[in-house]
């Protein structure tokens, strides 16, 4: 999480998406059992961090992301 | 432009979701194949309740463009071969820019290559399935983000009595329109929690180009079987498609309607 403005672009997109409040998108969430999201919710976001962030990710990269800390580590990656 | 994207983003969570039209009239309509046929009868009934109406067409666009109303919104022509996803891409685009998002999307285009089976080539099976199978894929591939993020919308699949009832000569289109069914009943359970709905309609013997190329003595043959005893206007089927676009179908998803005069009931 060197990159505090990278991470807020990252925070804008789940609370757009996801919508939920700001203080639950923190690195340790789950987005299963604590923003709620189903498995659409995160196809959504992923598209939407695509575009927000011009960066591709690919189904396989996808799997056993389930925190908010190993989204951002990903996207931050491509960065 | 009518955009009123996630509207109800926040309510809708969890269980008890409302399935929620598209607010009649002024909705963003777009019909593939809408040039002539059922597709274009389909278009002229949402261009009657005042929606705003795209049309894609593959050869010739339509020849009139302004509604059955006085105060109807011109039909927009947009060129779109559904087997090509640049073409189906621009035109969802070119749709956006005039109109705003699809709200209401009526996958109809498609084609037949029909002969018997032992004489049907790979390249006559790939067409129809490329164009009748896959161009739905693609259509509502793209038509279904904005959709999904306004957490409402309609999709209606232009699928065929030869789905159910079978047609010699029809292998390619048969397959194709039976896919079509499946294709619907998995997405209208990825996306209902979303409230999209989305349904087929399968028409029987419609008074089409398409039904005319069939022969005369095959359509004979047919109306025979009908109970109902005639053959279909493209209006018949308009008026199924605008109702599974409507409120009053709020709570109908996964659902094939024949509208065949009773051809291939029960199957």
């Amino acid at each position: 999480m060197a990159d505090d403005a990278s991470f807020d672009k990252f925070k804008a997109c789940a609370i757009d998406v996801l919508q939920v409040p700001a203080d639950k998108v923190v690195p340790e969430a789950r987005f299963g059992d604590d923003l709620d999201a189903d498995s659409l919710d995160l196809v959504e976001l992923v598209m939407a961090l695509e575009e927000a962030f011009d960066v591709t990710v690919d189904e396989s990269e996808l799997e056993g992301i389930e925190t908010v800390g190993q989204a951002y580590e990903l996207i931050s990656a491509k960065l | 432009m009518g955009e009123q994207r996630g509207a109800l983003g926040g309510a809708v969570n969890g269980s008890s979701l409302p399935t929620s039209a598209p607010t009649s009239p002024g909705r963003v309509v777009l019909v593939t194949g809408g040039s002539r046929g059922i597709g274009l009868g389909c278009a002229r009934r949402f261009q009657a309740l005042g929606d705003k109406v795209a049309v894609t067409y593959c050869t010739a666009p339509p020849t009139e463009l302004a509604g059955p109303e006085r105060d109807s919104v011109d039909l927009l022509p947009v060129r779109c071969d559904v087997r090509d996803p640049e073409q189906v891409d621009a035109a969802f685009a070119a749709v956006e820019e005039a109109f705003g998002p699809v709200e209401v999307l009526v996958a109809n285009a498609g084609v037949t290559k029909d002969t018997l089976l032992l004489r049907m080539s790979e390249e006559a099976w790939a067409e129809v399935l490329d164009t009748d199978l896959t161009g739905v894929y693609r259509v509502v591939r793209r038509g279904l983000g904005p959709m999904v993020r306004a957490h409402r919308g309609r999709i209606v699949l232009m699928s065929s009595v030869v789905a159910f009832f079978g047609s010699p000569g029809q292998v390619n289109y048969g397959a194709a329109k039976a896919g079509l069914v499946g294709l619907a009943r998995s997405l209208a359970r990825e996306v209902g929690s979303r409230g999209i709905t989305v349904n087929v309609v399968a028409p029987g013997v419609v008074d089409t180009d398409m039904i005319a190329s069939l022969g005369e003595q095959r359509v004979e043959q047919l109306l025979a079987l009908v109970p109902l005893g005639r053959r279909a206007s493209p209006a018949d089927v308009a008026g199924a498609v605008a109702f599974l676009a409507s409120d009053d179908a709020a709570y109908i998803t996964g659902a094939v309607l024949p509208v065949d005069g009773g051809l291939a009931m029960g199957m």
